[in-house]
């Protein structure tokens, strides 16, 4: 194998700096994009277990629209087709005058993909803590918002922390995706350190060290978090 | 046959049996009662090595339980358990489970090992019920397969393990029915049971756990006759109520 | 509006089921190899063999922690490195794809192993059945049938994430699309095409899904 190893790559200008901005859209486009799909889920997944049929078939056909197509073509589909099929002004604002179109459309596509996993996740930890407690809830005279709030909600999250911090490591993951219409994020980067030196093996090594990284740092604050929340007796869905 | 010597066992901190010693002869019927917790499925477990004793001996038959030499797949091939929850392979009907340990452990022919299930089946009073899977089955049904499966392998022993606490009330009788003839047919059986009728109708020996120690052990007469220890005219008392 | 050109997707469909066809058939070896590879890593770890186990925990930890995307580029450029030459795309993905997935399905093989009761394994053992035997005459085939749904679920999941290989321009379904869409200037025709017959496969295949799963109550 003909190779020249040079680790010192990853500490020389501008190669350093290309792997800190990386990671930096990285983190950002996580973190925005999981503050849509947990709110945007989260009110789904309400949907998903509401009374009303009508609100229940809302959520199961936005799940199955979203689930149904892979997160890339999704991203395409917004940031290729979506401008095109809005009325002419607002198809020119978005082209033109939107500020950083890719990393708006990824993290609103990886956003709205995502609310869809939390939906379901949310309405099995809804569902999980059933039936029984909901009709105790409203047999107190409590409203569907009351129950929801004071019953169903603080019970269902504390059950979900596992597979809902799961969900934000996979919005960490697919942020790579955003790579391909544009966003230089961390693996996009240490793809141009590639291109731009042949170091591959200590670009990539940097890139997977540092998702390994963060990906352990989330678990242990998952599980600190799920300690201090603990219901005693309680065992959550893992 | 079977001997039990000085057996203790923990798990973590907390001891599961305390110096535990008893022995079975061939022919023998003992039952093993005591109240929950007390060690005795565990100290079933260990004779045919599915728990391990931490020090201490169990022989069977001359062979040591506990030795790291011993082939413990030949040894329970030789003993037959029969457990509480029956146990019975799901994804199988009930004579491919009398079936399975012929063919796969002792190497029988399929038309043998066939023939012997069948003639086990029909023992405990199942024969038309031989294609029928686990789940279409009664508890008891399930339960009389599970004898004839352990059979099936020519035991030397047979063990039980609370064969009847799971079990509807109506169907507890077939299963005692099938277990006495046994007894009475010459197997050597240690029974872990609270029935105590079961007792004392064939048991040669009791023996009472508590808190992981032996505590009586006396012939079946004696034992319901005259317990000497207070914890087992106690634990008789609330359990010969009716 | 804008004016739907419905010939460019008739007069392209030749090209486009070649893409689909190479989408086909790196779905499916993906899926073959990622399920023996998982199934062995969850049997290594299930068995507890002493330092294999530990190696399988760190594979399976290890994978599920990367991007796919990132695994797509480390395979792409190291597999012609270690072959000496190069080697078509398809092949360094598809090594890229069974490793990647071999840590999913070991996870739900593991999980389906331990579905099956202790009870079950304690009844194989008692009537001296080796732990090989056990394995292969009592626990998996309970496994097994209770992980088909969710064998089916990853496998859809699979399936999409095969369009990732445009970042390596294999000439897969999206990306032959992608090239239409480019050359003739198609892009919400094409895109638009692709998202439907993406979700009509993976809509069909969770039906399927869940009518399986029904039928396999025991």
């Amino acid at each position: 194998m003909n190779y020249n190893w040079d680790w010192g790559i990853l500490f020389r200008e501008p190669y350093l700096e290309w792997l800190i901005d990386g990671l930096g859209w990285t983190v950002s486009l996580s973190l925005i994009a999981w503050v849509i799909a947990f709110c945007l889920g989260s009110m789904l997944g309400i949907m998903r277990t509401s009374v009303s049929p009508t609100l229940r078939l809302v959520g199961a056909v936005y799940v199955e629209i979203f689930r149904n197509v892979p997160l890339l073509v999704q991203l395409f589909l917004w940031f290729f087709v979506f401008p095109e099929l809005l009325p002419d002004d607002a198809g020119m604002w978005v082209k033109r005058e939107m500020p950083m179109p890719a990393l708006t459309t990824a993290i609103i596509g990886i956003g709205l993909y995502t609310a869809s996993r939390v939906c379901e996740q949310v309405r099995s930890g809804i569902e999980a803590v059933g039936i029984g407690q909901r009709n105790a809830g409203r047999a107190l005279g409590m409203s569907e918002t009351k129950v929801y709030i004071n019953v169903l909600l603080p019970n269902a999250y504390r059950i979900i922390i596992p597979p809902l911090t799961s969900e934000f490591l996979t919005i960490f993951k697919n942020s790579s995706l955003a790579l391909t219409i544009g966003v230089v994020e961390l693996t996009a980067m240490t793809r141009q350190i590639e291109e731009y030196t042949f170091q591959g093996f200590e670009a990539f090594t940097a890139a997977t060290v540092i998702y390994s990284v963060v990906t352990f740092i989330v678990m242990l604050i998952m599980q600190t978090i799920e300690k201090y929340v603990r219901v005693p007796g309680r065992v959550s869905v893992g | 046959m079977i001997e039990i010597k000085n057996a203790n066992k923990w798990y973590g901190d907390f001891q599961v049996l305390s110096d535990c010693s008893t022995s079975v002869n061939k022919g023998e019927v003992v039952v093993v009662c005591g109240p929950s917790g007390s060690g005795k499925s565990t100290l079933i477990k260990c004779v045919n090595g599915l728990e391990p004793i931490d020090n201490g001996e169990i022989t069977v038959e001359g062979i040591k339980v506990n030795d790291k030499k011993t082939d413990l797949n030949q040894l329970r091939a030789r003993i037959g358990m029969v457990f509480q929850n029956f146990e019975l392979f799901p994804h199988m009907s009930a004579i491919e489970n009398v079936k399975l340990g012929q063919l796969k452990v002792l190497g029988r022919s399929p038309a043998e090992a066939e023939e012997k299930a069948n003639a086990l089946l029909e023992r405990v009073g199942l024969s038309e019920h031989a294609n029928k899977y686990p789940s279409q089955l009664s508890g008891g049904q399930q339960q009389r397969v599970a004898i004839a499966r352990g059979l099936a392998m020519n035991p030397i022993a047979m063990l039980f393990d609370e064969p009847t606490s799971a079990l509807d009330p109506e169907m507890i009788n077939d299963v005692l029915d099938v277990m006495v003839e046994l007894a009475q047919e010459g197997m050597t059986m240690i029974v872990v049971t609270h029935e105590m009728g079961f007792a004392q109708k064939v048991a040669n020996r009791v023996v009472f756990m508590d808190e992981g120690k032996i505590v009586e052990d006396s012939p079946k007469d004696e034992f319901f006759g005259s317990p000497r220890s207070d914890r087992a005219q106690l634990f008789l008392s609330k359990i010969l109520t009716h | 509006m804008i004016d739907f050109d419905y010939d460019i997707i008739w007069s392209n469909l030749p090209f486009l089921w070649e893409g689909m066809k190479v989408t086909l058939l790196l779905t499916f070896l993906a899926l073959v190899g990622g399920l023996l590879l998982g199934t062995v890593l969850a049997l290594i770890r299930v068995a507890k063999i002493p330092i294999l186990a530990w190696v399988a925990a760190a594979y399976v930890n290890f994978f599920r922690s990367l991007p796919l995307i990132l695994v797509i580029f480390w395979l792409y450029f190291l597999v012609p490195l270690i072959l000496g030459h190069s080697v078509g795309s398809f092949y360094s993905v598809l090594v890229a794809f069974v490793l990647f997935e071999a840590a999913y399905y070991s996870e739900i093989v593991r999980a389906g192993i331990s579905s099956v009761g202790s009870g079950q394994i304690a009844a194989a053992r008692a009537i001296g059945l080796t732990y090989p035997q056990t394995m292969r005459y009592v626990v998996l085939p309970q496994a097994f049938r209770a992980m088909v749904p969710v064998l089916l679920t990853q496998a859809i999941i699979l399936f999409q994430d095969t369009s990732l290989v445009y970042v390596v321009g294999l000439k897969d379904f999206l990306v032959s699309a992608e090239l239409i869409a480019n050359r003739d200037q198609r892009l919400i025709e094409m895109f638009i095409f692709v998202a439907i017959v993406y979700f009509i496969i993976c809509f069909s295949g969770s039906l399927l899904t869940r009518h399986l799963q029904k039928k396999l109550k025991i």
